[in-house]
């Protein structure tokens, strides 16, 4: 179990590092909601299901939902609505 | 003894103001503040736009030109030894406060005091409820929880300021573009439809379910909400806003909202009063573990999810169009 306990908080860590560091945003949201969903099962082991269920609905639920949608308000989403939008600035 | 009061004077008490402005036929920004209307953006020829952007890319080339601006240069430089420096300071100070902290599971630590004690020993005979977190922030913590549902309804009230689209007033360029942007979404897309259609009804299900289990199991009002939103969510997806306008509508979320937290209030109000005056309760606290158990707590429970599940959808709906 310390192997395992280990191995999710090396994941973790990482996840948290690269969602700061990944130049793409779509990307970052994913790796965030992998982050909640790694927290998630972390709850389970620290026998705390309560705060699991919740940490999973709105963590990697709704929150990534919401960023996703504001991600396609601001025009991030692809990489060909930006051309679009640079195109039409010009 | 009453006595009427001539147009005149009725227009100028405060309690027609109070209604005007509930009616909404009062702009309070109207003759109180300066308003100017936003610039319009001059017209220009091809010739002059070049030249606008060439003077704008000589100028942007001139400041960040490092070989030659060597105060950028030093900026850049100290701007990252500074950071890289204050993110180990602030590292180290952590690791530092991480180090005094108790070791956990100690019997001595402050966190293993006569509270946490009787919520053990006690919860389950005073609330009722077999799931002792439940007990604790719905019974012993409930004004905790009652303080987060009207937080979550003053965030719903504040998404609803900035987002909404008022389509009865006049619209402008942006408003037109907003709308287009929800019209290039996929219309009848088969296999979002046919998933959704798999995987609505087990997901809703499953939060009404974690919702009702609150006080037997993991679960409750919040995180079944949160479950149920996010299927309306899914389904708004796959089907449009056209079909859940059926059921779903602003005012309904308003109704249900108000009520929800209302009947919360109300019925926490009841419970703080008999406490406070040693009152017996008369609601019963039922049979620990079945599902008409634990007194008050599911009832509460089912406000929380609705106030939860419609406040979730509220915002998909104001970030996806400002308004349903």
């Amino acid at each position: 179990m310390t192997v395992f306990n280990c191995i999710l908080l090396v994941f973790l860590v990482v996840c948290a590092v690269s969602v700061s560091l990944s130049k793409n945003l779509l990307n970052s949201i994913l790796i965030f909601m992998s982050y909640s969903l790694i927290m998630s099962i972390i709850w389970i082991i620290l026998e705390s299901p309560d705060l699991a269920i919740t940490e999973a609905a709105v963590g990697a639920g709704v929150t990534s939902v919401l960023f996703f949608l504001t991600l396609k308000k601001i025009h991030a989403m692809m990489k060909s609505d930006q051309e679009e939008d640079e195109r039409k600035d010009e | 003894m009453s006595r009427k009061i001539s147009e005149e004077q009725y227009r100028k008490t405060r309690s027609y103001r109070l209604a005007r402005w509930l009616d909404g036929t009062k702009d309070p920004y109207v003759g109180e503040v300066e308003m100017r209307p936003q610039p319009v953006p001059k017209e220009e020829n091809w010739r002059q736009r070049e030249l606008r952007r060439k003077e704008k890319r000589d100028m942007l080339t001139h400041v960040y030109d490092i070989e030659r601006n060597r105060e950028l240069k030093a900026f850049r430089i100290a701007y990252q030894a500074v950071s890289v420096a204050f993110c180990l300071f602030l590292v180290l100070m952590l690791l530092i406060a991480v180090s005094y902290l108790p070791t956990i599971g100690h019997p001595e630590n402050p966190a293993n005091n006569e509270v946490s004690a009787r919520y053990i020993e006690n919860g389950l005979q005073e609330t009722g409820s077999v799931n002792i977190v439940t007990g604790m922030i719905l019974d012993y913590r409930a004004f905790d929880t009652l303080g987060e549902s009207h937080v979550l309804f003053i965030a719903t009230c504040t998404v609803l300021i900035l987002l909404r689209l008022d389509g009865k007033k006049g619209r402008n360029a942006r408003d037109v573009r907003v709308e287009d942007d929800s019209a290039h979404e996929p219309e009848n897309d088969a296999v979002l439809q046919l998933v959704a259609r798999i995987l609505v009804p087990p997901i809703i299900i499953f939060g009404i379910y974690v919702i009702l289990g609150g006080h037997l199991g993991p679960g409750g009002g919040f995180s079944g909400g949160a479950i149920i939103g996010a299927g309306l969510i899914l389904f708004v997806n796959a089907f449009g806003f056209e079909k859940t306008e059926r059921f779903f509508r602003a005012s309904t979320y308003k109704k249900l909202s108000v009520t929800a937290l209302g009947c919360y209030s109300l019925s926490k109000c009841y419970s703080f009063y008999t406490g406070a005056n040693h009152i017996e309760s008369v609601i019963p606290l039922g049979t620990p573990g079945a599902i008409l158990s634990s007194g008050l707590i599911l009832i509460l429970n089912i406000c929380v999810g609705i106030v939860v599940a419609g406040t979730m959808y509220t915002f998909y709906a104001m970030f996806r169009k400002g308004g349903y």
